[in-house]
C-alpha cells in the first residue's frame, strides 16, 4: 500500500465510493494501473489462454486441409487460409456419428427427466411434509452423492446382464440417475427451502391438497432452480463415460464420448482432422446451451456445494 | 340452517375418517413421495455397491457364475507389483493435481474477484473446460501431446529451448505429468467458480476497515479472505480429492494405463482387470480397496461442515 493515490480523479472517486451501492471500483483505486497491469490482468490472461487453447486447437484442426495437419514446417500450424468442411462432411455422412449424437442425446434427456422427477419429489418430502427421519434420509443422499461411478461399474455390469439391459440405451436411462438425483435433491432442497411456508399454510386452508401444492405453488416458483438443475444433469449425462463404455456394445448404441474414443482410433492412423471434428462436434451442443444458462449453471454448481 | 348443516357433515367425517387422516399423515405422504428416488439409489446403488464387495470374496468372471474364495483376490493384490503401481500413481496423480487445482483455482478466484472490464464475460469463458465433456478435451489433449506433431515441440523447437520432439505421452515421467496437467486444467475451474462465489459473500467493509488499520494485501488475504473462506474450501477440496481419486475417463482416453503401466489408476487398473480380462472378482477387489480412501474424504468433509455450523454461530444440531 505504498502506492497511496495522490490525483485528483482518485480523490473524487473516494468521495463518491460510498454514494455508489455495487460494481463500484471499491478499493481498486488504490492501485496504480501499472500494477494492476502487472498483478491482475497479465496472470489472468495467460490462465485464461491457456484454459482455451485447446479448444482452439481442436477448432483449428478440425477445418485444416489433411496435408497441412501434418507438415508443420512449410505452413504456420497456428492458422490456416484455406479451411475446409472435409473432415465434418465425413463425420456426419460417412459415419455413425449422427445417431452416436442421437443417443448421447436420447440418453442424457430420458436419465436427467426421470431424476428431475424423482428428485422433486424427494426433495419437497424431506424439506417440507419433515417426515420422521428425513434429516437421515437427506444426509445418506448426500452421501449417495460421493459414492463414484468407477467403485459401481464392475457389479453394475453384472446387474445390467441379469436384467438382460446389456447394450440397450435402457441401462444408461437407469442407471445415470443414481448420479443425478443426489445431487439435484440437494440442489432442489436449497430452493425449496426458501419458498415461504406461509404459502403453502394459504393453500392448506384453502383445502389444496399435498399434490396440489407441489404443482402449484411450489414448482412455479422453483422454476430457476428446477433450470439449474436440469442444465447440470444434463450436462453430467453427457459428460459420463465408464458406464457407456461398460454397458454398451454395438457400434450404433454408443454415445459420442465412447464412440469417439474407441471407433475414430483405428490402428496407426491417427485420423486426427476427423477425430477433432468429431469432438468439437460433440462439444458445441454443450457449449451452445451453457451459453444461454450460464447463471443458471453457476447457481447449480456452487448451490450444490453450498448446501 | 346451523342443524342442518351439522348431521350432513358428521356421517362424512367418520366415513372416510381413516382415509382423510392417512392423506394427511406426514410419514404416510412422505414415504410415497420417496419411492421413485429411493427405488432408483436402492436398485441401482446401494445393492450394487455391496454386490461388489461381496464379488471382490470371490472368483467370478465373465459369464461365469464365481464361488467364494474367502480373501484369495486381496492376498494376489497384495503380491502384485502393478496394483502397487497403480496406488502409488492414484496417491501421486490425487495429491499433486489436487493440490494445484486448489492453488490456481483460489489465485484465479481472487484475481476474478477484482474489478474489471469484461467481468462476467471472462468468468464464463473460464468455465468452459468443465462444461465440455472430459473425454473430448482429453482427446485434444492427446493431440496436443502428440509425439511427433505436437504443437508444444513445435514451439519450443522454434523458440531454441529443445533439439528434439518431446515424446510427451512415451516416456514415463512425462506421460504423468502430462495426465496430471490435463486434469488440473479440467479441475481449475470448478475450485476457481466455488471459490468465487464463496469470496463474493465477503463483506468489502471487512478489506476497508483492515485497510485502514494498515493491513498489507497478504495480511487482508490471511485473515479475513482465507478464514472466511475454509468452509467452502474443505467442501470443494473433498469433491476435488474424491473425483481426481476415481478418475477414469482422462486417463483412459489419453494413455490407458501406459506407459508400462505408468499412468494406471486403481480405476483404469479395475477396468482392465475386470471387463477386459474378464476377472470381474479381482477387479471388483481392487474397486473395494479404493472405499477406504474415500471415507477419508468424506470425514474431512464432515468436519469441514461442522466446523462452518461453529463458524456462522448457529446452533449444533
Amino acid at each position: 500500500m505504498t502506492d497511496l493515490p495522490a490525483s485528483k480523479v482518485d480523490l473524487k472517486a473516494v468521495i463518491s465510493a460510498p454514494a455508489r451501492v455495487d460494481n463500484s471500483e471499491g478499493m481498486s483505486y488504490l492501485q496504480s494501473v501499472p500494477r494492476r497491469m502487472v498483478t491482475l490482468y497479465l496472470p489472468l490472461a495467460i490462465i485464461v489462454v491457456v484454459l482455451l487453447f485447446p479448444f482452439y486447437w481442436m477448432a483449428l484442426t478440425s477445418v485444416k486441409p489433411d496435408d497441412q495437419l501434418l507438415d508443420l514446417d512449410r505452413f504456420n500450424p497456428f492458422w490456416t487460409w484455406n479451411p475446409t468442411f472435409k473432415h465434418f462432411h465425413k463425420l456426419l455422412f460417412e459415419s455413425y456419428y449422427p445417431y452416436w449424437l442421437w443417443n448421447t442425446m436420447y440418453v442424457a434427456v430420458c436419465a436427467t427427466v426421470l431424476s428431475i422427477i424423482a428428485s422433486v419429489l424427494a426433495a419437497y418430502a424431506i424439506v417440507r411434509l419433515r417426515y420422521k427421519g428425513a434429516n437421515l434420509v437427506g444426509g445418506l443422499i448426500f452421501l449417495a452423492y460421493l459414492v463414484p461411478p468407477s467403485i459401481l461399474f464392475i457389479p453394475l455390469a453384472t446387474v445390467v446382464f441379469q436384467y438382460g439391459l446389456f447394450d440397450s440405451p435402457l441401462a444408461l436411462i437407469l442407471t445415470y440417475p443414481t448420479i443425478l438425483i443426489p445431487f439435484s435433491t440437494w440442489l432442489l432442497m436449497g430452493y425449496f427451502k426458501t419458498i415461504p411456508f406461509e404459502l403453502e399454510e394459504c393453500a392448506l386452508i384453502d383445502g389444496a391438497s399435498r399434490w396440489q401444492i407441489l404443482i402449484k405453488i411450489v414448482l412455479p416458483l422453483a422454476i430457476p432452480g428446477l433450470i439449474s438443475a436440469f442444465i447440470f444433469c444434463f450436462t453430467l449425462c453427457w459428460n459420463e463415460f465408464i458406464y457407456a463404455l461398460t454397458f454398451l456394445q454395438s457400434t450404433s448404441n454408443k454415445t459420442v464420448p465412447v464412440a469417439i474414443v474407441n471407433e475414430f482410433v483405428d490402428g496407426d492412423i491417427y485420423r486426427w482432422g476427423s477425430l477433432m471434428a468429431g469432438a468439437l462436434a460433440g462439444s458445441l451442443p454443450l457449449v451452445i446451451l451453457y451459453a444461454f444458462f450460464v447463471e443458471h449453471y453457476v447457481s447449480a454448481m456452487t448451490g450444490a456445494v453450498k448446501e | 340452517m346451523a342443524d342442518v348443516a351439522i348431521p350432513r357433515a358428521k356421517p362424512q367425517m367418520s366415513e372416510d375418517n381413516a382415509w382423510t387422516q392417512l392423506k394427511h399423515n406426514r410419514n404416510w405422504l412422505g414415504f410415497w413421495f420417496m419411492v421413485p428416488a429411493m427405488a432408483f439409489l436402492i436398485f441401482f446403488l446401494a445393492y450394487p455397491l455391496g454386490l461388489g464387495i461381496w464379488l471382490s470374496f470371490t472368483d467370478t468372471r465373465i459369464g461365469r457364475v464365481g464361488h467364494f474364495v474367502a480373501t484369495e483376490n486381496y492376498e494376489w493384490l497384495w503380491d502384485d507389483s502393478i496394483f502397487w503401481l497403480s496406488v502409488f500413481n492414484t496417491l501421486l496423480y490425487t495429491f499433486v493435481a489436487s493440490a494445484l487445482k486448489f492453488a490456481i483455482g483460489l489465485y484465479l478466484a481472487l484475481l476474478l474477484n477484482e474489478n474489471m472490464p469484461f467481468k462476467a464475460m471472462l468468468r464464463a469463458m473460464v468455465l468452459i473446460p468443465f462444461i465440455v465433456p472430459t473425454v473430448l478435451s482429453a482427446l485434444a489433449f492427446w493431440w496436443i501431446f502428440d509425439s511427433q506433431f505436437s504443437i508444444i515441440s513445435w514451439s519450443l523447437k522454434h523458440l531454441g529451448v529443445i533439439n528434439q520432439n518431446i515424446n510427451f505421452l512415451g516416456d514415463t515421467t512425462w506421460a504423468r505429468i502430462c495426465v496430471i496437467f490435463a486434469n488440473i486444467w479440467r479441475g481449475v475451474p470448478f475450485v476457481a467458480i466455488t471459490l468465487l462465489a464463496g469470496l463474493q459473500t465477503v463483506s468489502p467493509s471487512l478489506y476497508e476497515a483492515a485497510t485502514l488499520d494498515g493491513a498489507t494485501r497478504w495480511q487482508n488475504f490471511r485473515f479475513i479472505t482465507y478464514p472466511l473462506l475454509t468452509p467452502i474450501i474443505a467442501v470443494v477440496m473433498t469433491f476435488s480429492v474424491l473425483f481426481t481419486f476415481t478418475d477414469f475417463q482422462l486417463i483412459w482416453a489419453m494413455t490407458r494405463g501406459g506407459p508400462v503401466n505408468a499412468t494406471h489408476l486403481m480405476a483404469t487398473l479395475s477396468y482392465q482387470r475386470a471387463i477386459i480380462a474378464g476377472q470381474l472378482g479381482e477387479g471388483a477387489a481392487i474397486s473395494s480397496a479404493m472405499i477406504p480412501f474415500l471415507l477419508a474424504a468424506i470425514m474431512v468433509s464432515w468436519f469441514g461442515l461442522q466446523r462452518r455450523k461453529w463458524q456462522q454461530g448457529e446452533n449444533n444440531d
